[in-house]
């Protein structure tokens, strides 16, 4: 009996162990191993979450309550109420998504589940893809209910194509470093306090230019004016999931 | 299978390891045993590539850490006293999910053969949270050994179960250990380590104190060795 591995022939055994193995387990290719431990882990999430609704849940309520809330706190003139918008948005995206990422690695704390994907023989790159897909699609899943709430009770359209990318290009960016200051505080006893304490200093640039291209594109702002902001997105975003990629292997490890 | 050589490990200033060299044979099952805080999980989760050692020559089935961990990771499976597994996740979708991440292309099959070899095919499509602990414990053993690793290691698998859960456990680490893999289990019970292991070494102050092979241990048993190790 013998097993196909990738990389089988380099592989230590002793007479006994070769006559036991089992001839069921065949080993795909490593290079369609990254991939497929990626689509793992975020179907994993997607599957868990769907049974718990623990983290879409908390994020989903905690966010209706900020812009119920800010409803009432500013008791504003329809104008001024659109100048406020953005910041109000982003307010209520950055402490809902900071909810998500903690719960998101708590889960893989909790039940050393953590430990589990460590050990397994792929990039932990690809752990940390996995992670950040799903927290991503959390996270746009609440603004997508957010948003039409939003409209109607400020009275105003949000669902124009210049800010739905804008939304995207910041949660991409948010959930980069998110996931990656997850995984560290994770292993803290402190990490709820923690998390927003090192993420919101690191995240301040990318709500900038997050907050300013949303006000303009609600504005009707000049495209030039709105796409130095997108420009500034794109180029966080690239640093953000760079240095997440680069730093995720030593961030996990002890 | 396992060769360990000066290995140091630091957290800080605090010195956990003080040079432990430590070899196993392919098909050994060796128990290490020591006090709480002599570094034994730390030594397990060097072994087991997830924390790096901070000095010393650390070989596990002929690929050196940490520079070939993933080759490593693919042929050793590691039970600890958390289960590893997700609780809204049922004991298949477990299976299937950790299959998936060692790239295990048709995994069913195996899926259903260990949830045999564990006792839990009848509950294959329970969520985990509904599982007591002793059989979270044995899917946790399925899970270690579902990409038949060469090497197995158990860091205090007992922690937390009942008798019959033990008795159980006893009989699916039997079976494992019976299957030509290289066992390396931390234990405090002693009794259990006598029966199932056939090395002991014990480990005391950030070293190997004491090993001896269960015919070594002559009229002695495994109590007095232990002692006497710790007292040395």
């Amino acid at each position: 009996m013998t097993i196909k591995s990738s990389s089988a022939d380099d592989r230590p055994q002793t007479a006994d162990r070769e006559s036991n193995r089992l001839s069921s387990i065949v080993h795909g290719q490593p290079s369609s191993n990254f991939l497929k431990a990626i689509s793992a882990v975020v179907w994993k999430d997607l599957q868990a979450e769907f049974r718990s609704r623990e983290l879409f849940s908390a994020m989903l309520v905690f966010s209706l309550l900020v812009i119920l809330i800010f409803n009432f706190a500013l008791d504003l003139d329809i104008k001024t109420r659109q100048s406020v918008t953005a910041g109000v948005l982003w307010v209520t995206f950055a402490f809902a998504g900071t909810l998500g990422l903690n719960r998101s690695m708590a889960i893989e704390k909790d039940r050393g589940c953590l430990d589990g994907l460590l050990l397994a023989p792929v990039d932990r790159s690809a752990i940390y893809f996995g992670k950040a897909i799903s927290n991503l699609a959390f996270m746009l899943i609440v603004e997508a209910i957010v948003l039409p709430v939003y409209s109607a009770l400020y009275n105003t359209n949000l669902f124009q194509p210049g800010l739905l990318l804008v939304i995207l290009l910041g949660s991409i960016g948010y959930v980069a470093v998110g996931t990656l200051l997850a995984a560290m505080t994770v292993q803290t006893r402190t990490r709820d306090i923690l998390l927003p304490i090192l993420l919101f200093p690191v995240v301040i640039p990318l709500l900038l230019a997050a907050v300013q291209a949303s006000n303009g594109v609600l504005t009707a702002a000049e495209a030039s004016q709105i796409m130095r902001w997108i420009n500034m997105l794109i180029a966080y975003d690239i640093i953000l999931i760079s240095t997440a990629y680069m730093l995720f292997d030593y961030v996990v490890e002890e | 299978m396992i060769a360990v050589k000066k290995l140091v490990k630091r957290f800080g200033l605090k010195t956990v390891l003080r040079g432990v060299d430590f070899e196993v044979q392919p098909g050994e099952f060796v128990a290490l045993l020591g006090p709480n805080g002599a570094g034994k999980t730390t030594f397990l989760r060097i072994l087991a590539s997830l924390s790096r050692p901070s000095l010393g020559d650390v070989q596990v089935a002929g690929y050196h850490l940490p520079n070939e961990s993933a080759q490593v990771r693919a042929r050793l499976g590691v039970v600890s006293h958390l289960p590893l597994l997700y609780g809204d996740l049922t004991a298949e979708e477990n299976l299937r999910f950790y299959a998936r991440m060692y790239n295990i292309t048709n995994y069913e099959t195996r899926i259903t053969e260990v949830l045999e070899m564990i006792g839990l095919e009848n509950r294959r499509r329970d969520l985990v949270r509904t599982f007591s602990r002793g059989m979270e414990q044995r899917l946790a053993i399925g899970r270690a050994v579902l990409h038949d690793p060469d090497v197995i290691l158990f860091d205090e698998p007992y922690t937390g179960l009942d008798q019959d859960a033990s008795a159980m456990l006893d009989g699916v680490l039997k079976t494992v250990a019976a299957q030509g893999r290289t066992v390396v289990m931390t234990s405090h019970d002693l009794a259990r380590a006598e029966e199932l292991a056939t090395r002991f070494d014990v480990l005391s102050r950030g070293v190997i104190a004491a090993s001896t092979s269960s015919s070594g241990l002559g009229q002695n048993n495994l109590l007095t060795f232990y002692k006497q190790a710790l007292a040395g």
